[in-house]
C-alpha cells in the first residue's frame, strides 16, 4: 500500500523563503509527520519541525497543510486524494523562525500576564470537596494541548497584527476561563478580561473551536460565557454588588 | 575565540518535565535564583505523555490503603532490587504531593463524596492512581507549568545541554546551545539539577519522544557521577504496533486497570498462566475471580493487572510461540467487557487514538498491543534523602535518578516519583547553593574546546548521516539488548557499539547552525550512545534474570544478584563496572514487607 507523494514543504527563515517539492514514500497508516521525518532522514537533514509526542497529545507540531491548521501527527496520508503534492506551510500568525518551526513566544507572554489561581480554604478535614459535575466543564478546557492552532486560526491575530499586543486570544481565553469557572478560585478577571485580554474583540465566528484537535468548545463553552460575565460585571452595578456579596458568603457560588 | 553567552544562577535545573518543573519551583521558593532549561518548548516534556495516573496512597477508594502497603508493592514490582529508604520516602510523601497539586488548581477526576478518584493498576494492591480521565500527565505539566511561570522562574526553552562544567571534582555549570539560533549558552551555577529523563530513543520501538537520549545519565557519568541499574529498561507491556507509523505508541495500563483484559489469537486469557511464584498469593486463578476483584477486594488481583515485567513477558513468549495477533501484537480488549460509554468517559484519549491513527473503534473491538520501550530504571546514584549524587553540587531526579524503582517500576509510581523527589532535589540544591563557599572556577579553555568539537559536524569532509546512525543504533539496541538477553548478542552489541561511535565520529551535516534538527541529532549521538554502551555492558555484568531484565542463559534470579546494585562509572575515559551491595533494609521495613 506504499505510495509515492510529493511533499510541498515551505523552505525559509524570516527573510523569505519558497516551497520546495519532496519525492518520497508514503506507508500505509502513515501520517503527515511520518513522511515529513522521511523526507529528513533522506533528502533534507536540516529541515526545521517540532514534534514531541506523535500521538496528538502535546501539541508541537502544528502546520498548515493543504491551508487547513492541524497537528501533523494525527493527519493521516490518505485523508489527501493521490497524486496531488501535499502542501505543508509554517502557521501564518506567527514569525516564521526556520522552515515550519515559528515564533510561539507571544503565547508564553500572554500566559505570564494571567492572574493566577488563588484557591479558597481548605475544608476542616484538609481536604478539597468537588462534585463530578462541578468540574466537567473546567476539565473540558483543561484538555489544551497548546498547539496554538485556536491562536493561529483566529483573525484578530492572524490578519492584523497591531492586535497581538492588545488581544489574549482563544487559548488564554480557555485559560480565563478555566480559572473564572474552577470551583476552588476565588480571584476575579472579568475587569482585566476586557480591559487588557481584548475579549470584547472577539467576534465569535467560531473558526478556533473548528480547528481545536481536543474538540473543546472553545467559543461556546468558553468565550461566550466570559462575555456574559463580563456583561454583568460592566454593565449592571446592582448585579455586580449582589454577586459580591453573595461570594462572601458563598464561595462556592463565585 | 568561541562565541557564547553566559548567565549566572543559584540553581539550574536540566529538563522541564514533572521532575524538572517539581525542582525548579521548589528551588525558587526557597529563594534560590533559579533557571530551567529545556530541550522542547515548555509543557511538551515527556510527562505530558503519561496517562493513566499519580500513585499515591491517598485511601479515598480503600480505607485500608496507607504508605506501608504502598512501600511494600513497590519493593515487591521491584523485585526487591529498590532503594528501600528512596521507596519508602516516595510512599510517605506522594499523598501530600498529588494535595499540593489539586491546591495549585490541578482538577483530578471525583469520587462520588467529591474526593479525589483513584484507578486500579499493576502491582498495586488497592486503587491507588489519582488520574483525569486517560490523560492525568497533561494535568500534572501544566499544573506545575503555571505554577512556575507564577513564580517567576527563568526558562531557556529549546536549549540543550551537552555537558556539564567542572571545578576539580564540583559543579561550576553547564553548556549548552540554542536550538533556535545554534548559539552556545554557559550557565554558571554552584548547583545543577538534572531531570533529562530517561533513554528510549536507544531502542527502535518506543513510546518516548526525540527528546529522549539519555541527556543527563551521560552528563553525569562524564562529571565522574555512578550510574546503577542500567540494565533494568523497562518495557512498557502494551504499545500499538499497528500500523506501522504508531508503532510504540503508549496504550495505558488503565485500560487493564478499568477492565479491559489480555487475549492471544485463541481467544484464551493467557495471563493465568504466567502467574510467578512472587505473586501467586495475590493474584487470582480463575476468570470469575479476577473479574469479581474489581468490586471485590476479597477476591484476588486480575494477573492482567501483574507487575509490567511479568505482563511484557508473557506478551513476549505468546507472540513467539506462535498465539500472536497478525500484526505481531496480542489483543487488549474492554470492548466486551464494558460499555461504550464507561469508555470513552474513563479513556476518551484511547478512544480517540485508535480511532483516528487505526481505524479502530476500541468500543467495538479489541486493539492489538505489543511491548514498547517506555521507561529508564537506571540512572544516577542519587542520596535518597536529598537526591545528591556522588558529584559536589550535582542532584537528580525523576527517571534520570536510579534507585526507586529497582528492577521494574509499577505502573503511576513515576508521576508521584517526579513530584516527591523534584521537590526533595529542587529544596536540597538551593540549600546547597546557599551554604557553597568560593564561586566555582570556569575553564574557558575547556569551554571553547567543547564549542568547537560539537561544531565539528559541519567542518568534517565526512558522509555519514545522523539519522542513519540512530536507525542502526535502534535496530542495534532492539535486537541485541532489548527484552531477551543472552551473553552472545550482548557482547557482539559492544562490537556494533563500537562501530556506530566511530561512524558518528565522522557524521556530516547539511545547512547552517539556526534550528537544524539533523544537528541536534548529530549532538544528541554522544549521550545516547554513551547510555546504550552502559546499559548493554551492566546487562552483560547481572548474569541472572531480574525485572525487566531476563537473560535466556540464565533464567532464573540469583539470589546473591539480589542484594547488589550494578554500578557504572567512567574514568580516564573508560566504563569501569562494579557489584555494591544494597544498603541494608531496617527491621521495622523488613516487617512491613511481611505484615501485609
Amino acid at each position: 500500500m506504499a505510495a509515492n507523494v510529493i511533499m510541498r514543504v515551505w523552505r525559509g527563515d524570516a527573510s523569505g523563503g519558497e516551497f520546495r517539492d519532496y519525492e518520497v514514500v508514503a506507508e500505509e497508516g502513515e501520517v503527515v509527520l511520518d513522511v515529513l521525518h522521511r523526507v529528513q532522514a533522506g533528502q533534507a537533514g536540516d529541515l526545521a519541525l517540532r514534534w514531541n509526542c506523535k500521538a496528538g497529545r502535546c501539541g508541537s507540531c502544528s502546520a498548515e497543510i493543504n491551508g487547513l491548521p492541524r497537528l501533523t501527527c494525527m493527519t493521516r496520508m490518505n485523508l489527501f486524494p493521490p497524486g496531488e503534492p501535499v502542501t505543508v506551510a509554517p502557521m501564518s500568525t506567527f514569525p516564521v523562525i526556520r522552515d515550519l518551526v515559528t515564533d510561539v513566544s507571544l503565547n508564553y507572554e500572554k500566559a505570564q500576564q494571567v492572574p493566577p489561581f488563588t484557591p479558597r480554604p481548605k475544608e476542616p478535614d484538609g481536604t478539597y470537596r468537588m462534585q463530578q459535575a462541578d468540574i466537567d466543564r473546567v476539565q473540558e478546557f483543561h484538555r489544551c494541548i497548546e498547539c496554538f492552532l485556536c491562536q493561529n486560526v483566529c483573525h484578530v491575530i492572524r490578519d492584523h497584527e497591531e492586535n497581538k499586543q492588545v488581544f489574549a486570544g482563544p487559548r488564554m481565553f480557555i485559560r480565563y476561563a478555566e480559572l473564572e469557572m474552577h470551583p476552588l478560585d476565588t480571584n476575579d478577571r472579568r475587569e482585566l478580561l476586557q480591559a487588557r485580554a481584548g475579549l470584547g474583540m472577539c467576534n465569535i465566528t467560531k473558526c478556533c473551536t473548528e480547528v481545536c484537535p481536543e474538540r473543546i468548545r472553545i467559543t461556546d463553552n468558553a468565550i461566550i460565557p466570559l462575555k456574559e460575565r463580563v456583561a454583568d460585571v460592566r454593565y449592571d452595578p446592582i448585579f455586580w454588588l449582589g454577586r459580591k456579596i453573595r461570594r462572601r458568603k458563598d464561595p462556592d457560588q463565585a | 575565540m568561541a562565541d557564547y553567552e553566559t548567565h549566572a544562577f543559584d540553581v539550574v535545573v536540566v529538563g522541564a518535565g514533572g521532575a524538572g518543573l517539581r525542582a525548579a519551583i521548589e528551588a525558587s521558593a526557597q529563594g534560590a535564583r533559579t533557571a530551567m532549561v529545556c530541550k522542547s518548548l515548555l509543557g511538551k516534556a515527556h510527562t505530558v505523555m503519561a496517562e493513566g495516573g499519580i500513585a499515591a496512597a491517598l485511601a479515598n477508594v480503600y480505607p485500608e490503603d496507607n504508605w506501608r502497603v504502598h512501600f511494600r508493592d513497590t519493593m515487591r514490582g521491584g523485585k526487591m532490587l529498590g532503594n528501600w529508604r528512596m521507596a519508602q520516602i516516595h510512599a510517605q510523601e506522594a499523598p501530600e504531593r498529588v494535595l499540593e497539586l489539586e491546591a495549585w488548581g490541578a482538577l483530578f477526576d471525583r469520587t462520588a463524596d467529591g474526593r479525589i478518584l483513584q484507578r486500579d493498576f499493576g502491582g498495586h494492591r488497592y486503587a491507588r492512581l489519582a488520574h483525569v480521565g486517560d490523560r492525568t500527565g497533561l494535568e500534572m505539566i501544566r499544573t506545575l507549568q503555571h505554577r512556575a511561570i507564577q513564580a517567576g522562574i527563568e526558562v531557556f526553552m529549546e536549549c540543550t545541554v551537552t555537558r556539564l562544567l567542572t571545578d576539580g571534582d564540583r559543579i561550576a555549570g553547564a553548556l549548552g546551545y540554542r536550538r533556535e539560533s545554534g548559539r552556545f549558552v554557559v550557565f554558571r551555577a554552584p548547583a545543577i539539577v538534572l531531570a533529562t529523563g530517561g533513554v528510549g530513543k536507544a531502542y527502535k520501538v518506543t513510546s518516548n519522544s526525540w527528546e529522549y537520549t539519555g541527556d543527563g545519565h551521560a552528563l553525569a557519568l562524564w562529571a565522574g557521577g555512578d550510574l546503577i541499574d542500567m540494565e533494568f529498561v523497562q518495557f512498557h507491556p502494551t504499545g500499538m504496533v499497528w500500523p506501522p507509523s504508531v508503532r510504540g505508541i503508549l496504550v495505558t495500563e488503565g485500560v487493564r486497570g478499568d477492565g479491559g483484559v489480555l487475549r492471544n489469537a485463541l481467544g484464551e486469557r493467557f495471563m493465568f498462566r504466567y502467574i510467578p511464584e512472587m505473586f501467586r498469593a495475590e493474584t487470582a486463578e480463575t476468570e470469575e475471580e479476577a473479574d469479581r476483584w474489581y468490586t471485590d477486594r476479597s477476591a484476588r488481583r486480575t494477573p492482567d493487572l501483574l507487575p509490567r515485567d511479568e505482563v511484557a513477558r508473557a506478551i513476549n513468549t505468546e507472540i513467539k510461540e506462535g498465539r500472536g495477533s497478525p500484526h505481531g501484537g496480542v489483543y487488549l480488549d474492554i470492548a466486551t467487557r464494558r460499555d461504550p460509554e464507561y469508555i470513552t468517559r474513563r479513556l476518551p484519549g484511547m478512544y480517540h487514538q485508535f480511532l483516528e491513527l487505526a481505524d479502530v473503534d476500541i468500543t467495538k473491538e479489541p486493539m492489538e498491543v505489543g511491548p514498547t520501550c517506555h521507561y529508564m530504571m537506571g540512572g544516577v546514584r542519587v542520596d535518597a534523602e536529598t537526591q545528591a549524587s556522588t558529584v559536589p553540587g550535582l542532584f537528580a531526579a525523576g527517571e534520570v535518578a536510579g534507585g526507586m524503582h529497582g528492577a521494574n517500576r509499577l505502573g503511576g509510581n513515576s508521576l508521584s516519583d517526579l513530584l516527591v523527589f523534584g521537590q526533595r532535589a529542587g529544596r536540597s540544591a538551593a540549600e546547597y547553593a546557599a551554604g557553597a563557599m568560593a564561586p566555582a572556577a570556569m575553564n574557558t579553555g575547556e569551554v571553547e574546546e567543547l564549542v568547537r568539537a560539537a561544531l565539528q559536524p559541519f567542518e568534517a569532509t565526512g558522509t555519514e548521516n545522523p539519522y542513519a546512525i540512530q536507525q542502526d543504533l535502534q535496530e542495534c539496541m532492539q535486537t541485541m539488548v532489548g527484552i531477551i538477553r543472552t551473553e552472545d548478542e550482548l557482547t557482539k552489541s559492544f562490537d556494533e557499539l563500537a562501530v556506530l561511535r566511530e561512524r558518528a565520529g565522522r557524521v556530516r551535516v547539511e545547512g547552517h547552525r539556526q534550528y537544524n534538527p539533523g544537528w541536534h541529532l548529530a549532538l544528541d549521538l554522544d549521550p545516547l550512545l554513551a547510555v546504550s554502551e552502559c546499559i548493554a555492558r551492566a546487562a552483560l555484568e547481572r548474569k541472572e534474570s531480574r525485572g525487566a531484565q531476563t537473560r535466556e542463559d540464565y533464567p532464573e534470579a540469583d539470589p546473591e544478584l539480589g542484594q547488589v546494585n550494578v554500578v557504572v562509572r567512567q574514568r580516564d575515559g573508560e566504563l569501569w563496572l562494579t557489584r555494591e551491595p544494597l544498603p541494608p533494609m531496617p527491621d521495622e521495613l523488613q516487617a512491613v514487607l511481611k505484615e501485609v
